[in-house]
């Protein structure tokens, strides 16, 4: 048998890194094919090439047998290969099926096209209404939205791009459900993650990436998750450690906190209430675009909200803003780290001064003192391993996880009495990850109370104490981590969006 | 196909090259352009830079013009600057000019004919205030309206003018003064004048204010916690409320700050080289001063450049005009091409050119 799409020493340099080097596979029809590495490992430029958006500089490619050079996505899809990305293309005042219109060389009419969604989508379990506004689509149903538009283009090769970063574990098993189903029609997949287990489940063969070159290839089901690490990681992992501990006072306490966002698509919180006490994590998970930026902002003073609200160790401070905040020991780090977290274009430097002005005073009546932020910013650089030339450096030229690592460091070099962290290792690569859960625990050994905002389900599992859930702005009960299933920090989470809205939809 | 792709670091071999190789594209396409007319494209170049300074017949009244010139264009930027460092654009300082022109002769003019030392004093809090006060109705509109600070200080210049008019033709009008509109000369009253401080320099209180408020600026902007605000503002405006920076509270400063210093060059032109209000008192300082902003990279050393070549492409193109014959078009279109080679080079600082053809990912 001929495999579908054959790979032969593709190599794509960017100035100062080999992206790629000398990569070679097969993915051969109807398999599903995993592509693993950590961030940075070089997979998003192989599968950009796959899909004409970047040309390499050395190698072949041949699909059925015959030379494939796409020069641009339009040439691939032509062929037979579709892609559903990491971050969607969606237009949020548009309906599913006009979005989807958008993407097609030679849309049918309206309603033929409505017609052939809900069939698409009927066909492969994917629950999907074409006439709904994509803005009050949840993450799951947007991912649906860019299968559904991919499917209708008849692939032979579906490419996707760490889809269940946004998923529930009940949305997840319905895409695995839908791409056994392809598959098992002779569509291949080519599924890049870096969730072993995931992979393990779901794909067939796998070629793992590390720094640009191919480090072996596996049959997932046959090997153990952790032997696949240490191939993609190119060493063993440690597992956080923490010893076990009583929790103490409650520093933190906030109750019926219900705040109304600021722009349309954003999510009300409606009466959340948890608190939080010293030694302790607590643990916050939900799908993205549930509250959790909300959430951030009202315990970073970034909304203000009642005075009672929110305590901190018996004292009201809904009302006051980020600085009043900060001097009382509640800290936080947001999840944007360029333009949230850090300011792109300022130095490490002057990063430091950012949240750090007034506890690690550096500045004199007003005038910064910049000797001692860059000594600050020095600190953090050396405590939590940043890779940097330093501190002078423009925050925006540091990778993901090491600016990570930064934001993260900052907060904790101030002791603080509450950190509260959004997604702290999204997008960071795995030893940046575990080095900043560590911190994290460490912190909440030494007497600190943290709240961890996080999608990651096994991170929250790993590190927290108490665990509760944020669903459409509404956060659950605490239950303690351990012990808890995945199946049901589901149902915590709300199970699958819209399963009902879509059995009623079929029967209309 | 040419590509831009952001560098990670500005590049400071253009910061300070890209203005000097601007000047000297526009004097290339500059010189085109007089050669077109008929002129010789070298006199001309050399009128416009070479004369006002340093040729022995006109040096002498027109080094001081530069300063005379540069004085209120460099004030009024340095005060623009901050704002526009945060993103706040104060369009209107041509009316906040107008209007502390306005409130400091007023102040000067109310207690003529006394010689007082304390009046030149009080006429520059009054302009200072007038600025203010004009500035703080967009600002008040934009912090409790959601009003546009852009349109309704743009607008409010044309409101300013009416004021000035009906200033000049009404009740600050000279009652001795035959009836022809315009106040009371203010420079040739001991007690309201702005003299100049060292004779044949054009340096006056404005000149120095002008410097003061550069120094200011500079300490302001690289020192204290106001100017990180500022800066944060503007490049990263959810980090700013993040870290505390209040943006109404910033709107309010930056604005009064354009204003109240929009009004003292006010003043000090009315009390100074101008003399009095007169209907066509004000001749587009705080328009030219966006400009000056801009061309000093909004840095306020880089302003105080800006302000000071500004002022020679003025004095060199009216000399031009009247040495060569070239038509006052023509000089516009020349500093306009200084404006667009410099915001064209601008580019270059932040963005490396990449020719090729791979598209990016």
């Amino acid at each position: 048998m001929t495999a579908l799409l054959e790979i032969e020493g593709l190599t794509k340099a960017y100035p100062g890194v080999v992206a790629n080097d000398d990569v070679s596979f097969a993915i051969q029809p109807g398999e599903v094919h995993a592509l693993l590495g950590e961030n940075g490992a070089g997979k998003s430029t192989l599968v950009k090439m796959i899909y004409g958006l970047v040309r390499p500089d050395r190698g072949t490619m041949h699909l059925r047998g015959a030379p494939y050079t796409p020069a641009e996505p339009r040439a691939a899809r032509a062929a037979g290969v579709a892609m559903v990305f990491q971050h969607f293309s969606l237009f949020e005042a548009l309906s599913v099926a006009e979005n989807v219109a958008l993407g097609m060389e030679d849309p049918p009419k309206p309603r033929d096209l409505a017609a052939r969604i809900r069939a698409v989508s009927e066909t492969y379990g994917l629950p999907l209404d074409p006439d709904r506004m994509v803005g009050d689509l949840s993450a799951g149903e947007r991912q649906r939205v860019e299968i559904i538009r991919c499917l209708l283009q008849d692939p032979k090769l579906l490419i996707m791009d760490e889809p269940t970063s946004v998923l529930t574990p009940q949305e997840v098993e319905i895409l695995f459900h839908t791409l056994r189903k392809l598959s098992a029609e002779g569509t291949a997949i080519l599924y890049i993650s870096h969730k072993l287990e995931e992979i393990r489940t779901l794909c067939d063969a796998a070629t793992i990436l590390r720094l640009g070159k191919k480090v072996g290839e596996c049959t997932p089901r046959e090997v153990t998750a952790a032997y696949m690490a240490e191939l993609m990681v190119g060493k063993s992992l440690s597992q956080p450690a923490r010893d076990a501990h009583e929790p103490g006072e409650v520093l933190l306490h906030v109750a019926g906190l219900s705040v109304t966002p600021a722009s349309p698509f954003g999510t009300p919180l409606r009466e959340v209430a948890l608190e939080v006490r010293a030694g302790e994590v607590l643990g916050i998970g939900g799908v993205a675009g549930n509250g959790q930026d909300e959430l951030l902002s009202a315990l970073s003073g970034e909304t203000l909200v009642a005075p009672g609200t929110i305590t901190l160790k018996g004292e009201p401070v809904g009302a006051l803003g980020p600085n009043a905040r900060r001097a009382l020991g509640l800290l936080c780090a947001p999840e944007e780290r360029l333009g949230h977290a850090a300011a792109p274009d300022m130095s490490l430097t002057e990063n430091a001064v950012l949240t750090a002005r007034i506890r690690k005073g550096l500045d004199r009546s007003g005038f910064v003192d910049w000797g001692k932020a860059r000594g600050f910013a020095e600190e953090i650089i050396a405590r939590f391993d940043v890779r940097t030339p330093g501190p002078g450096v423009a925050a925006r030229a540091l990778s993901g996880g090491n600016l990570q690592k930064y934001v993260i460091g900052r907060e904790i070099l101030q002791a603080p009495t509450v950190l509260v962290v959004n997604q702290p290792t999204w997008g960071v690569d795995a030893s940046a990850a575990a080095a900043i859960r560590q911190a994290l625990l460490d912190l909440a050994q030494g007497g600190a109370a943290v709240i961890v905002i996080s999608q990651d389900l096994d991170e929250l599992l790993e590190i927290s104490d108490r665990f509760c859930a944020l669903n459409e702005g509404r956060l659950s009960a605490p239950r303690p981590a351990r012990g808890l299933s995945m199946e049901e920090i589901g149902l915590m989470l709300g199970g699958a969006h819209d399963m009902h809205d879509m059995a009623g939809g079929a029967v209309a | 196909m040419i590509r831009l792709e952001k560098r990670p670091q500005p590049s400071q071999g253009w910061v300070i090259g890209g203005p000097i190789l601007a000047v000297v594209l526009t004097m290339i396409a500059g010189g085109v352009m007089f050669a077109a007319l008929g002129s010789d494209p070298l006199e001309a170049i050399r009128i416009i830079f070479w004369d006002p300074l340093f040729s022995e017949r006109f040096a002498s009244y027109s080094r001081p013009q530069l300063l005379v010139k540069a004085g209120p264009l460099i004030l009024i930027a340095i005060g623009l600057s901050l704002g526009f460092r945060a993103g706040i654009w104060n369009i209107g300082a041509e009316g906040q000019y107008i209007v502390g022109a306005i409130c400091g002769a007023g102040f000067g003019l109310a207690f003529y004919p006394s010689e007082s030392p304390l009046i030149f004093p009080g006429m520059v809090l009054a302009g200072l205030l007038g600025g203010f006060l004009w500035s703080m109705i967009p600002a008040l509109l934009k912090v409790y309206a959601r009003t546009n600070e852009i349109l309704v200080s743009l607008l409010l210049v044309y409101v300013a003018e009416a004021m000035l008019a009906s200033a000049a033709t009404g009740w600050l009008r000279n009652p001795e003064g035959s009836g022809f509109p315009g106040s009371r000369n203010l420079s040739r009253h001991p007690g309201t004048n702005n003299p100049e401080l060292i004779d044949g320099t054009g340096m006056h209180w404005g000149v120095l204010a002008a410097f003061i408020a550069v120094i200011a600026a500079y300490v302001l902007m690289n020192r204290h916690i106001l100017g990180y605000q500022i800066k944060l503002a503007g490049q990263a405006p959810r980090a700013a409320r993040f870290g505390g920076v209040s943006p109404a509270r910033l709107v309010l400063l930056c604005m009064g700050a354009s204003g109240a210093l929009a009004g003292a060059a006010g003043l000090f032109e009315v009390s100074g080289p101008a003399g009095q209000i007169t209907i066509d008192f004000n001749v587009g300082y705080g328009f030219t001063a966006i400009i000056v902003a801009f061309l000093g990279r909004l840095n306020p050393i880089g302003i105080l450049l800006a302000g000071m070549l500004m002022a020679l492409t003025f004095i060199g193109g009216e000399l031009a005009q009247l040495m060569l014959g070239l038509p006052a078009p023509s000089i516009q279109a020349f500093q306009g091409m200084l404006l667009f080679f410099l915001l064209a080079l601008d580019v270059l600082a932040n963005y490396r050119v990449k020719w090729g053809r791979e598209a990016a990912a």
